[in-house]
C-alpha cells in the first residue's frame, strides 16, 4: 500500500552551527494512511507546524525522507497532491468568494467555465452556495474559514494540511466547523494531517492522535481514538470520548520527562 | 447593499467640492479686502507696516496686489494688442499642453518606478545596490538639470526621432515622479503576510504568477498615494522644467512671459497662475478617478 504520507527518520534544525541552533525535530517516523485523519498535538515548540511544512515542502529536512502520495515532496507540491488551509483564512481581499476558491484552479490553467463550475461545487460542499459574488470581508470568520477549506479542496487534492485552521474562531462556530469538516472530508475521501492545540478537537477529529514534545521536537505518543468514523454531537459526550482526552493529556504530560513543568504545557488547551 | 454603496460614495464626492469652493471665495474674499482696506488702513494711516526699518506686510498696491476683478477681466482681453485670441483661450491652451506632458510623465514614471520596484522585490541585491542612488537621484536640483538633459538629448537619434523641449520636460517629470512610485510599489509588493506567500508557494506558482496574482493586487491600496505624490511631481517637474529649457508653450513658460508684463498689466500673470492651479486639479481628479476604478471592490475603510 502507499501511504498518504510517508516521514522516516527526520531530522529538521534550524541555524545549524550558529549559536541560535534549534533542533525542531529529531527521529521523526510517521505512515498516514490514505483517508486516515491524523492530528498532530503539542506544546508551543514541539515542531507540529514545521512537521506540516516538511509535507508541504515548505521546508526541506535537514536529514530522512518524506514520500508524499509515494513521491518525493517537492513533485508532490509540483502536481499539487495537498491543499492547505492556515490559521487566518488568508482570503484575498480584492477577490470575490468564487474567485478566491477558484485561484488553485487558476494556476493550474483551468478554462474560466471549469474553474467557475467547480467553485460553485466547492461552494455546495461548503453550504455557502448563494456567497459566490461576495467579497470576504462581508463573511463571518468561520464563512471565511470555510471558503479556505474550499480553495484548498477545489481541485480535489488527495491531502489537506491545515495548520490550526479553527484557532481563531469562537467555540461555537469551532464546534460547528470540526463537524463541517468531517462531513466534508468523509463526502470527498481526503486524508487529513491536522496541527491543533486543543485536546478535544483533535480528540474529535481524528482516527490516531500524534503527541509531540519540544526541545528536541519529538514524537512521543501516537494515541489511537478508536471511536470509528461516524462522529456526531453525541460523540462529544461519550464516555469513550472523555477517557481518550484523558489518554491524550497523559501522553503530553508524559512525553515531558526533560524536566518540564505544567507551565510549558501551557499552550495546550483541554476545553 | 449596492445603492447604499453608491449613496456613500456621492456624499463624499459632492461635499469636500462644496468646501473647496468656500474656501476659493474666502481666499479671494481675504485678498480683496486687505486690498482695498486693510492694507491700505494699516500702511497709511497706522504705519504698522514697518518693524524695524523692515517692509514686513506687502503694500497694496494694483502693482503687487491686483484685484480679483482684474484678474478675471483679464481673461477676455487680447493675449497681446491686436491678437485674435484673448488670454482665456491662450491659457487654457498652455494648461492644455501642459497637462499632456504631465499625464506623459506620470505614465513614464509609474512604468519606470513599478520596474525598478518589480526588480528590487525580485533581487534584494538590486534593492540594496539601487536604493541609495534612488534617493541621491532626487537631490539633484531640477534647474540644473533641465538644461543638460536638451544638450544630452540632442546628441541622441533614436531611429530618426528628434529631441525636442518637450522631450526634456517629459522625461524630468517622470525623473521626478517614478521615485514615489517606486518606494510606493516596494513596500506595496512586499506587503503580502507570510502565510499569503506560502500559500501561493504551496500552489507551486512561479515568482511571475505570484506577482501578478498576489503581490500586484496587494500593492494597490500603497499606489495610490504614492500615485498622488507622484502626479504632484510631475506636475511640478514639467512646469519648472518648461520654464528652465524655454518650452513656450507650456503654462510654466506663460508665467515667465506674463510676469514681463508686469508693470503694464501686473493682473495677467495671476490667469497663468490660475492655469496651473487647475493643472494640479487635473491632475489629481485624473488620480482620483483611477483609484476610484482600482479599489472598487477593496473593502470600506471600516473593515479594513
Amino acid at each position: 500500500m502507499t501511504f498518504a504520507v510517508e516521514v522516516l527518520a527526520v531530522h529538521k534544525v534550524f541555524n545549524s552551527g550558529r549559536s541560535n541552533q534549534v533542533d525542531a525535530l529529531t527521529d521523526i517516523d510517521l505512515q498516514v494512511a490514505p483517508g486516515e485523519f491524523v492530528s498532530l498535538i503539542g506544546p508551543s515548540g514541539c515542531g507540529k507546524s514545521t512537521l506540516l511544512r516538511l509535507i508541504a515542502d515548505l521546508l526541506e529536512p535537514t536529514a530522512g525522507s518524506l514520500l508524499v502520495n509515494g513521491k518525493a515532496p517537492r513533485q508532490a507540491r509540483l502536481d499539487q497532491d495537498y491543499g492547505m488551509a492556515f490559521q487566518q483564512a488568508g482570503l484575498f481581499e480584492w477577490r470575490s468568494v468564487a474567485k478566491n476558491i477558484e485561484l488553485p484552479l487558476e494556476l493550474k490553467g483551468w478554462d474560466k467555465d471549469k474553474r467557475r463550475g467547480r467553485a460553485m461545487e466547492m461552494l455546495e460542499l461548503v453550504k455557502l452556495p448563494n456567497r459566490a459574488d461576495a467579497m470576504p470581508w462581508q463573511l463571518s470568520g468561520g464563512q471565511q474559514q470555510r471558503i479556505a477549506i474550499a480553495r484548498a479542496l477545489a481541485a480535489h487534492p488527495p491531502l489537506l494540511l491545515m495548520d490550526e485552521p479553527f484557532g481563531a474562531l469562537d467555540e461555537m462556530t469551532r464546534e460547528h466547523m470540526q463537524a463541517e469538516l468531517l462531513r466534508i472530508c468523509a463526502a470527498t475521501q481526503t486524508t487529513v494531517v491536522f496541527v491543533t492545540h486543543s485536546i478535544p478537537e483533535a480528540v474529535y477529529l481524528s482516527d490516531r492522535v500524534v503527541v509531540m514534545s519540544p526541545g528536541p521536537g519529538r514524537i512521543t505518543e501516537i494515541v489511537q481514538v478508536g471511536l470509528g468514523r461516524a462522529r456526531d454531537e453525541g460523540t462529544r459526550e461519550a464516555v469513550g470520548f472523555y477517557e481518550k482526552i484523558t489518554e491524550v493529556r497523559e501522553a503530553l504530560r508524559g512525553g515531558n520527562l526533560g524536566g518540564l513543568t505544567n507551565r510549558e504545557v501551557a499552550g495546550i488547551e483541554d476545553r | 447593499m449596492k445603492s447604499r454603496g453608491r449613496e456613500v460614495v456621492k456624499r463624499r464626492s459632492v461635499r469636500p467640492f462644496i468646501f473647496g469652493v468656500l474656501a476659493l471665495g474666502l481666499l479671494l474674499a481675504v485678498w480683496e479686502s486687505y486690498r482695498n482696506w486693510i492694507g491700505p488702513w494699516l500702511g497709511t494711516e497706522r504705519d504698522v507696516g514697518k518693524v524695524l526699518g523692515f517692509k514686513l506686510l506687502p503694500r497694496a498696491n494694483d502693482l503687487a496686489m491686483p484685484s480679483v476683478f482684474d484678474m478675471a477681466r483679464e481673461f477676455g482681453r487680447p493675449q497681446v494688442r491686436g491678437s485674435s485670441t484673448n488670454v482665456f483661450e491662450a491659457v487654457a491652451q498652455a494648461t492644455f499642453n501642459s497637462l499632456q506632458l504631465a499625464i506623459g510623465a506620470l505614465l513614464i514614471g509609474t512604468f519606470v518606478g513599478v520596474g525598478a520596484a518589480i526588480l528590487m522585490s525580485r533581487f534584494k541585491v538590486v534593492q540594496r545596490g539601487l536604493m541609495p542612488y534612488l534617493v541621491i537621484s532626487q537631490t539633484i536640483p531640477l534647474i540644473a538639470l533641465a538644461p543638460l538633459t536638451v544638450t544630452w538629448g540632442g546628441q541622441l537619434s533614436l531611429f530618426g526621432f528628434q529631441w525636442q523641449k518637450w522631450t526634456s520636460a517629459l522625461v524630468l517629470g517622470a525623473f521626478l515622479s517614478f521615485f514615489p512610485i517606486a518606494v510606493g510599489a516596494l513596500r506595496g509588493f512586499n506587503s503580502p503576510p507570510p502565510a499569503a506567500l506560502e500559500l501561493m508557494d504551496s500552489y507551486a506558482a512561479s515568482w511571475w504568477s505570484t506577482w501578478r496574482k498576489l503581490r500586484l493586487p496587494a500593492a494597490i491600496p500603497y499606489l495610490t498615494p504614492a500615485m498622488r505624490l507622484a502626479g504632484s511631481a510631475a506636475v511640478f517637474g514639467v512646469v519648472v522644467s518648461e520654464i528652465s529649457v524655454g518650452l513656450t508653450d507650456g503654462v510654466g513658460y506663460l508665467i515667465l512671459a506674463y510676469m514681463q508684463e508686469g508693470t503694464s498689466r501686473p493682473a495677467k500673470v495671476f490667469t497663468a497662475v490660475a492655469g496651473t492651479v487647475v493643472l494640479g486639479l487635473a491632475m489629481a481628479a485624473v488620480i482620483n478617478a483611477a483609484d476610484r476604478y482600482f479599489t472598487r471592490h477593496r473593502p470600506p475603510e471600516e473593515f479594513a
